[in-house]
């Protein structure tokens, strides 16, 4: 058997997939124009599968700030914190996560998915349990697999079954670990993070929440779930990204627990590898400024959400449970999703298309984000390009009088 | 009361149904992922609903481990049994 013989049936699938038209996993954006557009296969395309929440990618003071240091610091800072030693961006912005949060701690990750990968896996010890929620992102799944702790799933955001398995664990020795996100990548539901709390103090357990899709995108201040269900205290870790609604790239984990600077010297995923960038660290820090000084964003943010959630959901479309910046169009199967993504592309509107098993239930999905800088114009668009593609391939029905008219 | 391994492989064997592959028998023998008609995701769902069925947490860490249904029948008798 050869190498590569492990991944026929993948690369016949992806063959199929493009022999129909444009790679969904292989898209190029030839220009970006702004948070909002880009040219894709020659065609001004409407950005709606970016994460970029606030619009921040082309912020002028973040721009500023990664300029001037890129100009002062250089372009990168070639080794690890551990080894090559820390700039003082990087404690700067840990500082300011830990205040924006009102944490004793902060530590910084090169990227999101090495922040969850790092704490979960190293959190846990070898007597310890990992309960994590059956619909969890791939990095959250990878730690638990390169970590020591025993595994177990409970029935996504449901706190009933949560409280079943801590009950299983009851008598056993070592601490258990609870892991649930804010919002969930691919439908954009949310946990309910108080029950979940309820749970965690019966039992006695840690909490780890992923607000990688919603810091910056709920609560007044931005800090996410936990601030929304007035449960911070209750949570032990939170863990982010900076590549969502601050626009860069990295991650973080704040924490009141006054051991926690041990993890710089025991947490792999942290110490072998480079540190973020000065120009990043610039950015994000800047970025995280306007997070707190103009929640107008997060305003102007959920009303494009309900333009675009309601707006769909008018049509008939079947979306995920719970409004939100992710709004999930559910396609009955990924073959009707592939084309329906390759139409829309068509029409100059950019969705991310998402298929199992990377979505829950082996849904396919037509992934859209909404950002605070979308307008109504562009997003009256997109539900109306979704509109007529769903038309077209028979997802949706005609109503009887556009049919006539 | 633990569950006899006879009981424990009849409901897994009656679990297992919708997939098999066809008029294949499920025994002890039968390889999970190569005897029947289920991926990654299928055997995550299965899990869930032995858990559910068995009132019992299966560790993800000893998935590797668990080939056959002969496999998974001993698995579960031994978290049974605490």
């Amino acid at each position: 058997m050869a190498l590569f013989d492990q991944f026929q049936d993948l690369i016949r699938s992806h063959a199929a997939v493009k022999a129909v038209g444009a790679d969904p996993f292989g898209i190029k954006m030839e220009r970006v124009l702004s948070p909002t557009e880009a040219v894709i296969e020659g065609r001004p395309t409407i950005l709606v599968g970016t994460n970029n929440y606030l619009g921040l990618t082309f912020e002028p003071s973040c721009i500023a700030a990664a300029g001037e240091a890129i100009e002062t610091q250089g372009t990168g800072t070639t080794g690890s914190r551990i080894a090559n030693g820390s700039y003082g961006g990087h404690n700067d912005l840990e500082e300011a996560l830990a205040r924006f949060y009102g944490r004793r701690s902060a530590m910084v990750f090169t990227t999101g998915y090495q922040a969850n990968l790092g704490i979960i896996s190293t959190i846990a010890g070898p007597k310890d349990y990992l309960i994590i929620d059956a619909d969890s992102h791939a990095s959250i799944y990878d730690a638990c697999r390169m970590g020591s702790a025993t595994v177990i799933r409970f029935k996504h955001n449901d706190a009933a079954d949560l409280d079943k398995r801590l009950q299983r664990l009851a008598g056993t020795e070592g601490n258990k670990v609870i892991v649930v996100e804010g919002i969930y990548s691919m439908l954009g539901d949310q946990a309910p993070l108080a029950d979940i709390v309820a749970v965690k103090r019966k039992h006695g357990a840690y909490l780890i929440v992923d607000e990688a899709h919603s810091m910056g995108v709920l609560g007044d201040k931005g800090r996410g779930l936990a601030e929304v269900a007035g449960v911070e205290s209750e949570v032990d870790f939170i863990i982010g990204t900076f590549s969502k609604s601050l626009g860069a790239i990295g991650g973080y984990c704040v924490s009141d627990h006054p051991e926690f600077d041990i993890l710089r010297i025991r947490c792999r995923p942290y110490m072998f590898t480079a540190s973020l960038p000065p120009s990043i660290i610039a950015s994000v820090t800047a970025a995280l400024k306007v997070v707190e000084n103009r929640p107008e964003l997060r305003t102007r943010l959920w009303a494009n959400v309900r333009t675009l959630y309601d707006g769909l959901k008018r049509r008939g479309f079947t979306l995920g449970p719970q409004r939100g910046p992710v709004v999930a169009v559910q396609l009955p199967n990924p073959e009707i999703a592939v084309h329906a993504w390759q139409q829309l592309l068509g029409s100059g509107v950019y969705v991310n298309l998402a298929l199992p098993p990377a979505t829950p239930n082996g849904t396919a999905l037509l992934r859209c984000s909404v950002c605070a800088a979308h307008s109504r114009h562009q997003l009256e668009r997109v539900i109306h390009s979704l509109t007529e593609v769903a038309y077209r391939i028979g997802v949706l029905t005609v109503p009887a009088r556009a049919a006539v008219g | 009361m633990v569950d006899t391994e006879d009981d424990v492989l009849q409901t897994i064997a009656a679990a297992l149904q919708p997939f098999r592959k066809g008029g294949a028998e499920i025994t002890t023998a039968t390889d999970i992922s190569e005897d029947l008609n289920l991926d990654s995701l299928a055997v995550m769902d299965l899990m869930m609903e032995l858990e559910e069925k068995f009132d019992v947490s299966i560790p993800l860490n000893l998935l590797p481990e668990v080939r056959t249904v002969g496999d998974l029948t001993a698995t579960i008798r031994k978290l049974k049994e605490g």
